[in-house]
């Protein structure tokens, strides 16, 4: 589904991310860790196409097109989901308007008809039990005067809405508490399907205690040092980064 | 008392792809091939009896307007706002054009099918709205009024709702009790010339107890060209009675600036309510900032009775230059004025407008929303004055100005002025600045809407207050309006 080789990205011509490999198949689910400032998040922009990064090299590759080519709406529209590390509050937008125009424009896309008020609704309230949200947050502008942990569980709402094939969550887990983190966790099992795929960028282990990753990868220096099965995020749970940058 | 704000200067580079979406050629840019009627240019006695003749009006009417010409003779055209343009050729002017008609039309079929073509481009099909939307049309192109509907209905109820040429003839008692009250001949400059030229425009009487059971509407259209354009409208509702007046307008495309220059007076007696929307799109003028539209408005109410009411709502995303502040002198006890405001400047565009809320009565009330957009180069200012006269025991007023920057060349001022006289009176004033962010359409366009349909979005919400308050049909005009205008504005 997506294949990156050897990425390189630049800011202002500080090199980020420095020859990146990472493949995945539909059905699976990658956990990507790694320190502070490793570019976890340099990456999931990158992927979802927001401005400000320098391709200086390598591909990405998604369902067979050239995924930095396309515009990031199309490639939203082609399924990719990006869960913001910080959702972004947009004064005065209705939360539920926003998400019925995202989601028709995704239909349009696909050749699909576009859901009505009434049936939009329908499937809104239907997600909302899975995210355990109230229901008033519908009703405000998008994201504003929300909580952290609301505005992720807004997130995985909108998720759950739109239905990707591939999702990347951003530190989701950050700044939530024991049972927002379940939550989040099990939207992201529900959904979960041999058709689409999760990029979970987390820096903590505890969130991989609720979803079972295929695949453990970490990030350091724009580059992915070691990967593994879930067993290696319990190893860097025990024994932190440290010992891996030095062999690295 | 006086505040400005600025916003500041921006650092980052982030905002300079903000300037591309609103790059798309006018819509409504094309000229209407009629064959026109032409007085010479410039303007003195001559002119001023010529059009006055014209129009078969009564001498009282002629005087009228030669006594506004010798008073404009006399005045300086105003230039302490913040706008900038070049001196207007007054000389050089047309200051009457009518489409060239043997005899006035009497029904819609009689009208000149190129004159009903371009209502039809303009999206003014007039009997669809006639039969879909129950709305009144009173329809001007430049100065003549060409086709009025829906009369026989209104006239049942006593309402009067025709071209104010009419009105001069037919109820000359209530143009002589009301023209110029509320903006007197001598009020500024642009009124002044208005009152010496004014053309044509809307009339509108509400009797007594009378609900107006309709959206009253007139579209104005400017065609000709060099043709200065001096609209007039006077509207009272009597005692108790209700009105909602909408009025919208568009322009073809001109290279040359032409200027407009309308009144509107509106009376209030005891009880009774106007409420006026305004959706305001004429020519804006080129990404360069050639041509367009000057838009010098007076617009006043005068809530002249005890609980009587006047909203204003407008639309303006319109004109090169825009200079308009319609007001409330709240002359009547408990009575109430409202002033809720969008204005979106883009590319080139200035806008200095606002409004005044003059507190004579007691226990007054006035609200004021005002909704600042800039894009592009343009510059965009809020002028408000509240003013609390000694006796207007207990007035309110409040206030709140918004403005809303997308990408870092253009400016944002605020100015409210307040003059109060009466301790008892209670006002408050809010003011706030923000900007459309690159992070903000970045979270929209990853959820699969494009940067056109982001900005367009966030506007709307932005002015969402301001919109509610339009009638439905417009409101949506109206948010469709906000997105054409800002096109290229973002990357
Ligand atoms: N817009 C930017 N301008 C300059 N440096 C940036 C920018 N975005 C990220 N960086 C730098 O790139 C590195 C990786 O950042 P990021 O991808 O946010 O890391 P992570 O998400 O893993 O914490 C950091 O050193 C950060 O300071
Ligand atoms: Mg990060």
């Amino acid at each position: 589904m997506l294949s990156i080789k050897d990425l390189q990205v630049s800011v202002e011509g500080k090199t980020i991310l420095n020859g990146l490999n990472l493949e995945v198949k539909a059905g699976e689910i990658h956990a990507i860790m790694g320190p502070n400032g490793s570019g976890k998040s340099t990456l999931a922009h990158v992927l979802s196409g927001k401005d400000g990064y320098d391709v200086d090299g390598g591909s990405a590759t998604y369902k067979g097109m050239d995924l930095l080519d396309l515009a990031p709406e199309v490639r939203a529209r082609e399924g990719m989901f990006l869960a913001f590390q910080y959702p972004i509050e947009i004064p005065g937008v209705n939360n539920t308007s926003f998400l019925k125009k995202a989601l028709n424009e995704i239909r349009k896309h696909r050749g699909e008809d576009e859901l009505d008020a009434i049936d939009f609704l329908a499937l809104i309230k239907k997600q909302m039990e899975l995210v355990e949200m109230k229901e008033d947050l519908l009703k405000r502008p998008v994201n504003q005067g929300f909580s952290g942990g609301e505005k992720k569980r807004n997130e995985i709402l909108q998720m759950a809405v739109l239905n990707p094939e591939l999702a990347i969550l951003d530190e989701t887990d950050s700044g939530l508490d024991i049972d927002a983190l379940r939550i989040v966790a099990g939207g992201v099992n529900k959904l979960r399907s041999k058709d689409n795929a999760f990029v979970v960028i987390t820096h903590y282990q505890r969130l991989l205690d609720y979803i079972i990753p295929d695949h453990v990868h970490v990030l350091s220096e724009g580059k992915i040092i070691k990967s593994g099965g879930k067993e290696l995020a319990f190893e860097l749970e025990e024994r932190g980064y440290d010992w891996l940058l030095e062999h690295a | 008392m006086k505040a400005e704000k600025e916003n500041p200067k921006q650092l980052t580079e982030e905002q300079e792809n903000l300037q591309k979406i609103a790059d798309k050629e006018y819509k409504y840019g094309f000229v209407t091939d009629i064959e026109m009627e032409e007085f010479p240019q410039g303007l003195n006695d001559d002119i001023i009896r010529m059009i006055s003749a014209k129009k078969d009006e009564p001498d009282f009417m002629t005087e009228w307007r030669l006594k506004a010409l010798h008073h404009w003779r006399k005045q300086k055209e105003p230039r302490w706002t913040k706008l900038k343009y070049p001196d207007v050729p007054f000389d050089d002017l047309y200051y009457y054009a009518a489409p060239k008609k043997k005899d006035a039309p009497k029904s819609l079929d009689e009208v000149d099918p190129e004159l009903l073509a371009t209502f039809e481009k303009l999206g003014v099909p007039l009997e669809e709205r006639e039969l879909l939307a129950g709305v009144a049309v009173d329809a001007v192109i430049d100065s003549v009024s060409v086709a009025t509907t829906f009369k026989d209905k209104l006239s049942e109820l006593g309402i009067i709702f025709c071209p104010i040429s009419e009105a001069i003839h037919d109820h000359p008692d209530l143009i002589k009790k009301y023209l110029g009250t509320v903006v007197p001949y001598t009020d500024n400059f642009y009124a002044t010339l208005n009152s010496a030229v004014f053309s044509d425009g809307s009339f509108v009487y509400i009797p007594p107890g009378v609900r107006c059971p309709m959206e009253l509407s007139s579209y104005f259209r400017i065609n000709a060209s060099k043709t200065g354009q001096f609209e007039r409208t006077l509207i009272i509702a009597d005692k108790g009675s209700y009105v909602s007046y909408l009025e919208g307008c568009t322009a073809p495309m001109r290279d040359e600036n032409q200027l407009h220059a309308a009144v509107v007076e509106l009376v209030a007696l005891e009880g009774a309510e106007i409420k006026y929307s305004t959706v305001q799109n004429w020519y804006a003028g080129s990404k360069e900032g050639l041509g367009g539209i000057y838009n010098f408005v007076t617009k006043r109410g005068l809530c002249a009775g005890k609980d009587s009411k006047i909203s204003w709502t407008q639309v303006e995303t319109g004109s090169a230059i825009t200079w308009k502040y319609p007001s409330c002198i709240l002359k009547g006890e408990n009575s109430v004025g409202e002033f809720y405001s969008v204005a979106l400047t883009n590319n080139y565009q200035q806008a200095d407008t606002g409004t005044k809320m003059i507190h004579l009565g007691k226990n007054s009330r006035s609200l004021i929303v005002s909704k600042g957009i800039s894009a592009g180069k343009s510059s965009n200012a809020y002028r408000g004055l509240v003013k609390v006269s000694k006796n207007a025991e207990n007035s309110r007023n409040f206030s709140q100005c918004d403005s809303l920057l997308i990408g870092d060349q253009c400016g944002a001022h605020t100015y409210p002025y307040m003059e109060i006289e009466n301790p008892s009176a209670h006002i408050e004033h809010e003011a706030t600045t923000s900007k459309v962010s690159e992070d903000q359409i970045f979270y929209l366009n990853q959820r699969g809407i494009s940067s056109e349909d982001a900005v367009g979005m966030i506007v709307s919400g932005y002015a969402k207050e301001v919109f509610q308050q339009l009638p439905m049909e417009f409101a949506v005009e109206a948010q469709a309006l906000m997105s054409v205008s800002l096109e290229g504005s973002v990357g």
